[in-house]
């Protein structure tokens, strides 16, 4: 019996010819990273521990991006903090001010993440990493702690699930589609403690960074992992981008799933998350016409540049509808640029909407967009749990950025179609 | 802070969440602005319910069902428990990485089906080392998984980082 991809990695990264689910292993980590709500804790524990001196100051990052430009007092210390931190311990890689993103998405933009790779990120949605064949996965600030120290963590392997998504995708329909109805079929914990494995046709008719809101979403099904086996589209987008020599790793014919899917991908409409988890979907169809007050298009699930151009092709010469306040915020500095320069900023400006510089605060309900009480909002992020994006009784609808966009034109959920 | 700190036998009254109590309800982003659990403690569970925090007592246990600490990956969530006192957690199960995080800074979790017949206010006996749980309401004992050998290693070195410390040290 061989081994799925992401055992391959694993057993690479652990230096053994082969591994088998529940093994715990100590593997050898290709990237890690860090920003500024768990990072303070990371470098807080190597201070207390006298660490001066990390295992290689190259494969790590700091990204102080949930609440900057500082949104209080208490965030520009943190961030003078990280800074200083990262000067004193060789760390040269730091995005804030002028060049910040989102991590989970500069590993992936700037080749810090590659076939074959093992990311272990400081985020619980360090898991997109997995877009372009690595096993990626999300880790709290102790782990990534001792990451710094050995270059090095331990890992349970986990088993595989593998979903294949067929057929030809309907108008409107997304790669963030297929992973809310997935969650919405499988629930929560339906890959709890395993490896999510995506593949298909429908999968690969899509373009890179669309597939990458899948593996984004694994840690919604409760997944160590999400994970897609590159193909020429992957290496084509990672080659230019690469930071160091990688060998792309593919799963074994005779690999053991502990299950596979065939979901029908031609039968899906565009689907909503609603109130107040990502496994309460509908299909858009039969989700009623709720008002909303606000609409943010960005994340680390949607805040690549297909879906700045999907939100400015359904706002161009529209209008937010009254009442309505549109956030767009791209995902990263170089995502940003492209925006300025192709117009997509002045469109939804233009449009009455607001396009900010890089940030993740309004998904987390840290910065730029935070709801008040008894307020709705439709967003292209990836969790809706209560209090999610600020008060306890304001309510989070997920979509993708096309259903976002002409959402906040009609000021109620709704369809391109309709405008 | 390590898992080795604490007494291997627990007794407490319980504390029953239901399943999937994810960390955005264990502790809002807006508090995490700090490291200190003590800081972090008040404000415990208000994603849930505002006025559980006050209502817990150090040395409490609380019990949930599938998928406890499901989502972020915020260190504040078993921090702000710790901060409030809370001295173990008994679920179905577990999130991912929030298990790794509560393991990582000594605050113990145990796994076991048999979380139905337990209830607020019931006072629960608990053995860390064996696994063995007692309800001293119902007098009902029952059996949950132990602590796996290879993360027994980490406990018995004092935590992650002391355990990672000495074996770069010894190599």
């Amino acid at each position: 019996m061989g081994m799925t991809l992401s055992e391959k990695i694993l057993a690479s990264h652990a230096e053994l010819d082969r591994v088998r689910p529940g093994d715990t292993i100590s593997v050898r980590v290709d990237q890690s990273y860090a920003d500024d709500l768990g990072g303070p804790i990371t470098f807080r524990i190597l201070e207390e521990n006298g660490v001066e001196e990390v295992f290689d100051p190259d494969r790590f990052f700091v990204a102080a991006m949930v609440s900057t430009p500082s949104r209080d007092i208490g965030i520009a210390n943190t961030v003078t903090k990280l800074r200083n931190a990262c000067r004193e311990l060789g760390i040269e890689r730091f995005y804030e001010g002028g060049n910040v993103g989102i991590h989970n998405s500069i590993a992936i933009e700037q080749g810090l993440v590659l076939p074959g790779e093992l990311l272990a990120g400081g985020n619980s949605h360090a898991c997109t990493g997995g877009g372009v064949g690595a096993f990626a996965t999300g880790m709290g600030s102790t782990d990534v702690a001792a990451i710094l120290i050995t270059g090095r963590t331990w890992l349970r392997v986990p088993e595989t699930i593998r979903y294949e998504y067929a057929g030809e995708l309907r108008p409107w329909v997304t790669g963030k589609d297929l992973m809310l109805a997935t969650i919405g079929r499988f629930g929560v914990d339906g890959a709890q403690g395993r490896t999510m494995e995506f593949a298909g046709d429908a999968l690969a008719s899509l373009p890179v960074e669309e597939r990458f809101a899948l593996p984004n979403m694994a840690v919604e099904a409760g997944a160590v992992n999400g994970i897609i086996e590159p193909d020429e589209q992957t290496l084509a987008y990672v080659e230019p981008r690469a930071q160091r020599a990688f060998e792309p790793l593919y799963g074994d014919a005779d690999a053991d799933y502990v299950a596979v899917h065939t979901i029908a991908a031609d039968e899906l409409e565009p689907t909503v998350a609603f109130p107040h988890l990502p496994s309460n979907t509908k299909p858009l169809s039969q989700a009623g016409r709720d008002l909303v007050d606000q609409v943010y298009i960005g994340s680390c699930t949607n805040g690549w540049i297909a879906d700045m151009r999907a939100a400015a092709e359904v706002l161009d010469g529209q209008e937010v509808a009254d009442g309505v306040r549109l956030i767009v915020i791209p995902s990263t500095t170089e995502v940003y640029k492209q925006c300025l320069r192709e117009g997509i900023a002045e469109t939804v400006v233009d449009a009455g909407g607001v396009f900010s510089t890089p940030t993740c605060g309004p998904c987390i309900g840290a910065h730029m967009g935070v709801l008040g009480d008894g307020m709705r909002s439709v967003s292209t992020s990836n969790r809706n749990f209560v209090g999610r994006q600020g008060s306890t009784n304001a309510e989070v609808y997920l979509v993708n950025p096309w259903i976002a966009a002409a959402t906040a034109v009609l000021g109620h959920l709704g369809s391109p179609e309709e405008l | 802070m390590s898992a080795s700190s604490g007494p291997d036998r627990l007794a407490g009254s319980a504390w029953r969440l239901g399943d999937h109590v994810n960390t955005d309800a264990i502790i809002p982003t807006r508090y995490l602005n700090t490291t200190e659990a003590a800081e972090l403690g008040p404000h415990c569970f208000e994603g849930l319910d505002p006025t559980l925090a006050e209502k817990i007592a150090p040395g409490d246990i609380v019990v949930a069902g599938d998928n406890f600490g499901y989502g972020s990956s915020r260190e504040h969530a078993p921090l702000a428990m710790l901060g409030l006192g809370i001295s173990c957690v008994i679920a179905r199960s577990f999130g991912g990485i929030f298990y790794r995080n509560a393991f990582n800074r000594g605050l113990p979790l145990l796994e076991t089906d048999a979380v139905e017949g337990i209830e607020t206010g019931d006072r629960l006996r608990v053995d860390l080392v064996t696994g063995e749980l007692e309800n001293e309401r119902s007098g009902q004992r029952f059996a949950s998984t132990p602590i796996p050998p290879f993360m027994r290693d980490i406990v018995n070195a004092g935590g992650l980082i002391p355990y990672v410390l000495a074996e770069s040290s010894a190599g």
